[in-house]
């Protein structure tokens, strides 16, 4: 039995200037090999203007289980949004 | 389906935990591949989405049979852009169940000595050009059926497959109908064809949606777990309903005796395929199972060379650069 090929993830850009977004995942030898694989299989409709490949081992994630200590503390601040602040009509749009 | 008679797994984990999965599924969250899961949960959804994704590899043996002698170089154009899409959903699947930690490789061994299962559907032989029309227009409008509700399934990855796959999936029931509205304009034999393929593919199409599960128990857990979201009759009726006036349309005989409008229920009354020739077609003795594995297994080994060499040159190339750095 050979060995597989590795794991890639695939960020494409679309259109209108957003950011790359992940769209999934192929299989192939090298970076190069990945580019085109990932060309195949995700942009047949011309979904994007540009690729990204990043070997799925290379990615660091934070772990599920760190949920809560990663993302509670931004939830009591509410003050980091604009609707926190009472601002008169009269000073309009702001 | 697609990934008919998946049984899901027992499971028999901590019930706190069991309750909080449950719980998370029941308020609409997406399960991610590193969240918890089930054992059970895990091993049904490879199983599904693994046969889901064998059954779109092996779609497409039976309409690349025809892309060489399409009648116009329109057709072979729509076909075989139709195909690629069928191996673009192959790798899509292929890549949700691997997140649930099932290799590739090891999917595909499964496949071809036979443990993991693809639709029965593609154990039929595509005879006519006709046949071309009725593929596209029932079994990827049987697809659809399917697909659709799926989009809202609660595995993150499969639910994504799916989105995608929906997206592509309307144009090939389209052009399948499209080739059956020319059959059925053309001469009278073209006709004749047109119905010919309506006439054995009909039933099969039936059959993709699975015997009934109403009183299924695994088909129970796998409604509550959110990765089977309708029972078999449910779709199979929303699929006679729309297709049947489709079949008019086209000024085709639907080949079944005892359909009929229902105006009590608002449904169409229709008869139930034959299951012990289902029965039979899953358990390998269809009239293209033999042929249809042979294919794969031959591409699995003419491609092994490929596969082998491609590995070899991307390391020399690895081992060339570190040594010039
Ligand atoms: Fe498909
Ligand atoms: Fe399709």
């Amino acid at each position: 039995m050979s060995k597989e090929w590795p794991l890639w993830e695939v960020f494409i850009r679309g259109q209108h200037g957003m950011s790359h977004r992940h769209v999934g995942s192929i299989h192939a030898a090298d970076a190069e090999h990945a580019v085109k694989n990932a060309r195949d299989v995700y942009t047949r409709r011309n979904e994007g203007v540009s690729i990204w490949v990043v070997e799925a081992e290379k990615i660091t994630a934070s772990s599920p289980s760190d949920k809560g200590p990663l993302y509670d503390p931004a939830r009591d601040k509410v003050y980091r949004h604009p609707t926190f602040y009472d601002i008169p009509d009269e000073v309009g749009k702001m | 389906m697609y990934a008919h008679m998946v049984k899901s797994e027992a499971t028999s984990e901590d019930p706190e935990m069991l309750a909080a999965f449950q719980a998370r599924i029941d308020a609409g969250e997406k399960i991610e591949p590193k969240d918890w899961m089930p054992a059970g949960y895990r091993k049904t959804l490879i199983r599904q989405i693994g046969q889901h994704a064998h059954s779109e590899i092996v779609g497409q043996l039976p309409e690349g049979n025809w892309i060489t002698r399409a009648p116009t170089l329109e057709r072979k154009a729509n076909l075989l852009a139709k195909v690629q899409d069928e191996a673009g959903h192959g790798l899509y699947l292929y890549c949700a169940a691997e997140t649930l930690g099932v290799s590739r490789d090891e999917m595909t061994e499964m496949l071809l000595d036979g443990r993991m299962k693809y639709s029965s559907i593609f154990n039929y032989p595509t005879l006519t050009w006709a046949d071309m029309g009725a593929v596209g227009w029932l079994v990827d409008g049987a697809a659809i059926m399917n697909q659709v509700p799926l989009q809202r399934t609660s595995y993150g990855p499969y639910a994504r497959a799916m989105v995608r796959i929906c997206k592509e999936e309307s144009f090939h029931q389209r052009q399948g109908f499209h080739v059956m509205m020319s059959m059925v304009k053309g001469t009278e034999d073209q006709k004749r064809m047109a119905q010919d393929a309506l006439n054995r593919f009909w039933f099969p199409a039936l059959m993709m949606f699975g015997p009934s599960d109403k009183d299924s128990v695994h088909s129970r857990q796998s409604m509550a777990w959110k990765i089977k979201m309708n029972t078999n009759d449910e779709l199979r009726q929303k699929f006679v309903d729309e297709t049947v006036p489709q079949a008019e349309y086209l000024g085709l005989t639907v080949p079944d005796k005892k359909l009929k409008w229902n105006e009590e229920t608002g449904h169409y009354d229709f008869a139930e395929p034959d299951w012990s020739e289902f029965f039979e077609v899953i358990k390998g003795n269809g009239p293209c199972n033999k042929e249809r594995i042979a294919a794969r297994q031959k591409a699995w080994d003419d491609g092994a060379w490929v596969r082998e060499a491609m590995m070899a040159h991307a390391e020399k190339k690895r081992a060339r650069k570190l040594a010039a750095e």
